[in-house]
């Protein structure tokens, strides 16, 4: 092999000191990086993706895992990166594949955004004491209201409020479809979506009839594959969600292996077992704006104009553009998905280099709509790499009305954020249907532990903002003045609508 | 801090305004000297129908022959003169108050500009935003604000407040900490008939300013206040909401409570606070707003700034402090403090 082998990108070792060899990293190891060989347990370095089951099982906190230290001849351009992936492309003349969200090295704008506390001219407020209210309702609201006159004189509300979730908390479960992951993990997210009186998404895997007593917290998705939708379908979740596009790849479709379609899998979204699923780029009934029209309102007839119809895109650069064309459709949401955005398995040049970050994102298409006055005819949802309580408070300031969480829900469930999702093993039973992987994953603990991640931000958020003397919601929505840019430049700050810190 | 105060006579007889001068130096303690500031209604009698435009200018040549310009492209000037003033010890004249009666030509309604109100909203919001050196600060009919930095008593006596006779006044005594020593930056704030004395900070300034600015106001002024001025002008007379309403905007009940109402009562909440949201105040505040029709004092949800009411009669008072009602009349009755958000209103004998 004239190329040779890269070298392996983690180095585990054991403490044979501290090692009992009761050999629970050999069972536990789904990658067999562990192996008996009479009575030593040995190592395959290379085999190891760095998911951390075995040193999370360890009893005796025996294995090191460290990045695999090896220096190539130091180059700002030719970084190691650039130099694997030529070597495998060399070797594979394929796509590379990669999982989870964006890995390049660009700053992340939250970090950059600094929340505000009130002192002295006006309270904060202490959620232990006082009202603070995170009821969010998403879905379309009239730009103004109107009143008539009753024959007997009274004055009553003429105005129709048209169909909106009732959220507890701004933090939503965002789309991962059963078959991308497995029904345990559905299963969690769905208790826990219920019990902190929120929805999950269903993903473009269909609904399968153990999630039945959750459907009321359950999006159902209608992707371009169409997989597992029918009129049963549609009418069990409580709102519909037409996906355009991924941050984690904008502008192109998916690929379930055939590998994941067992035989729930195979039933669940109704293609032939162990076929892969291939989800086109496009839909292939729209090619323009007006068709999508067509689909929500077909969507909508099909469930009698009882259920909120939402469209999720790709946060692209003429992301504010097309979210006023869907403002304009039937459609009761725009969910964006930043360029941070996760996936089970994308085009790693996908998943690096298309698509813009969440935060200009949201403050672009809010801003688009307030400009248009379309505002209030679309909820906001935004997503893409959410991983805590700041970055939900600030993308509301921004202007959301609420976040799909979707890496942080896994990694509540174990994820430890390996990005070999797409290779069906995972040992934490999340991104597989390896019914032994899928075992080790408990519903009511996983459940326990999402819905412990929700009551903590939702705490969390309380806390911003009642430091920030707001009690509601509504009046965090928006609210650009109290955030502040910290090292970002002038273009960004204009696009953001923020000023800079000390400003 | 700063120190509020409303009054109304319910069947019109007017007032002059030595009486306010009096109640609101006596809240001194709630000022810093910084800003103070009067309005009056029914005082320009003589032109009733005419839009009295107040106007600071920093000079009078160019920012006045600007103005001048745009008010002859919009309507007809039907009488203009310095407002009348005493130079005060304590108080530093940096702009000459002007004032203009004012009366659009009925043939530029059109387009965005649908009514005479909306010239004058769109009059209000270029002067201010576009001419530097000049700012209408009062433009609605029959009423006028007077306001300057200095204490209560130095600002009324510069204005000569005792001269004018009104049947609706608000007074306010500021202590600043966003813009002091701008006169602009006293209260009340006023648009077309909607004028605003406000004790607090409102923490949802942003998204409120966001609100209004989608419907082509432009916030100007460096303070949160003039969003309030906004916030009735859009809901109040744009959108027809009935007063109550429009404090229940602003002010509404929490989700506790909605969820408790009888069904129709709860939709009607619950339509209010999904369609006005981002007009939803947050913050400290209690809120004196008049407008031709008569008066609304309110507070913030949580009530976080006093706000006491009186009557006596057919004069309702309201007021941050007892004491100041008191000196306005002494035989006040009925003194209670109101809920918080529960709006409290004074309208004209029908």
């Amino acid at each position: 092999m004239s190329l040779g082998s890269i070298p392996p990108k983690y180095k585990v070792s054991i403490d044979r000191e501290q090692c009992m060899d009761c050999g629970r990293c050999i069972e536990n190891c789904s990658y067999g990086t562990f192996r008996r060989e009479g009575d030593k347990i040995l190592i395959q370095s290379r085999k190891c993706t760095a998911c951390l089951r075995c040193v999370s099982m360890c009893p005796r906190d025996a294995i090191s895992l460290t990045e695999n230290p090896v220096d190539y001849r130091s180059h700002p351009l030719w970084t190691r990166e650039a130099r694997e992936d030529i070597i495998k492309q060399a070797r594979s003349g394929k796509i590379i594949l990669a999982g989870m969200g964006n890995a390049s090295n660009l700053p992340s704008i939250f970090d950059r955004l600094l929340l505000d506390a009130c002192q002295v001219t006006n309270p904060s407020i202490d959620p232990l004491r006082e009202p603070m209210e995170l009821r969010t309702y998403i879905g379309k609201k009239p730009s103004k209201l109107e009143f008539k006159k009753t024959e007997a004189g009274d004055v009553e509300l003429a105005t129709k409020l048209s169909p909106n979730l009732k959220l507890e908390t701004p933090i939503m479960i965002g789309h991962m479809s059963y078959g991308a992951i497995s029904l345990n993990a559905h299963l969690s997210m769905a208790k826990a979506a219920k019990e902190t009186g929120t929805f999950m998404g269903t993903g473009e895997g269909g609904l399968h009839r153990k999630l039945y007593p959750y459907q009321g917290n359950m999006i159902v998705q209608v992707a371009s594959g169409r997989f597992g939708v029918n009129v049963d379908y549609l009418e069990r979740g409580a709102a519909i969600e037409i996906k355009i596009g991924q941050g984690a790849k904008p502008g192109i479709g998916g690929h379930l292996p055939g590998e994941k379609v067992s035989a729930e899998v195979s039933r669940t979204r109704m293609i032939p077992l162990g076929s892969d699923a291939i989800s086109p780029a496009p839909h292939h009934d729209i090619y323009s704006i007006e068709d999508l029209v067509q689909l929500v309102r077909s969507l909508k007839e099909a469930t009698e104009w009882k259920k909120p119809v939402f469209v999720k895109i790709a946060a692209v650069h003429n992301v504010a553009a097309i979210a006023a064309g869907i403002a304009r459709s039937s459609a009761d949401a725009v969910v964006i998905d930043g360029s941070r955005g996760g996936t089970g398995a994308a085009p790693k040049v996908f998943r690096d280099h298309v698509g813009i970050p969440i935060e200009g994102a949201i403050a672009s298409v809010d801003q688009k709509l307030r400009e248009q006055g379309t505002r209030n005819e679309v909820s906001i949802i935004a997503s893409g790499g959410m991983r805590n309580s700041a970055d939900l408070a600030k993308s509301i300031a921004l202007g959301a009305d609420a976040v799909y969480i979707g890496t942080a829900a896994l990694i509540s469930m174990g994820c430890r954020v390996c990005g070999n999702c797409y290779r069906g093993l995972c040992p934490w039973g999340i991104a597989t249907q390896r019914q032994d992987l899928v075992d080790r994953l408990d519903p009511e603990q996983g459940a326990m532990q999402v819905s412990n991640l929700i009551h903590a931000w939702t705490l969390e958020l309380s806390e911003l903002m009642g430091a920030a003397g707001i009690n509601s919601i509504e009046s965090m929505r928006g609210n650009r003045d109290r955030l502040r840019g910290y090292m970002l430049d002038e273009g960004i700050l204009e696009v953001l609508d923020v000023k800079n810190a000390g400003a | 801090m700063c120190g509020i105060i409303g009054f109304i006579d319910k069947t019109k007889s007017t007032m002059d305004g030595s009486k306010i001068k009096a109640a609101l130096s006596l809240m001194n303690e709630r000022g810093s000297g910084d800003g103070a500031g009067y309005v009056a209604y029914g005082i320009y009698p003589d032109y009733a129908d005419c839009y009295a435009l107040h106007v600071f200018f920093d000079n009078m040549v160019e920012p006045k022959t600007k103005v001048d310009e745009i008010l002859h492209r919009w309507g007809t000037v039907v009488h203009q003169e310095e407002i009348p003033t005493v130079e005060q010890p304590g108080l530093k004249r940096v702009h000459t108050p002007w004032r203009y009666f004012f009366k659009p030509f009925d043939d530029m309604i059109g387009g965005k500009v649908g009514s005479e109100k909306d010239i004058i909203k769109h009059i209000v919001m270029e002067v201010n935003s576009s001419i530097n050196g000049a700012l209408i600060f009062s433009s609605g009919k029959n009423m006028g604000v007077f306001k300057a930095s200095g204490w209560p008593e130095e600002v009324a006596d510069f204005y000569r407040i005792e001269d004018y006779e009104g049947y609706i006044w608000l007074a306010h005594n500021r202590y600043p900490t966003n813009s002091p020593g701008w006169w602009g930056g006293a209260h009340p704030f006023n648009l077309l008939d909607w004028s605003v004395v406000h004790n607090g900070e409102i923490t949802s300034y942003g998204t409120n300013q966001r609100y209004v600015e989608g419907y082509g106001y432009k916030c100007t002024l460096l303070t949160d206040t003039e969003v309030v001025a906004y916030l009735f002008d859009l809901l109040g007379r744009q959108h027809e909401l009935p007063t109550e309403t429009v404090v229940k905007a602003l002010a509404p009940p929490f989700w506790d409570e909605i969820d408790r109402m009888p069904p129709a009562e709860e939709e009607l909440h619950r339509a209010i606070r999904l369609t006005y949201g981002s007009a939803l105040m947050n913050g400290p505040f209690a809120i004196v707003v008049a407008s031709n029709e008569g008066i609304v004092g309110f507070t913030d949800r949580i009530k976080l700034r006093p706000l006491v009411v009186g009557e006596n009669g057919d004069k309702l008072y309201i007021s941050s402090e007892e004491s100041a009602m008191r000196v306005l009349d002494p035989e006040v009755k009925n003194v209670r403090t109101p809920r918080a958000g529960e709006p409290i209103i004074g309208r004209f004998n029908a």
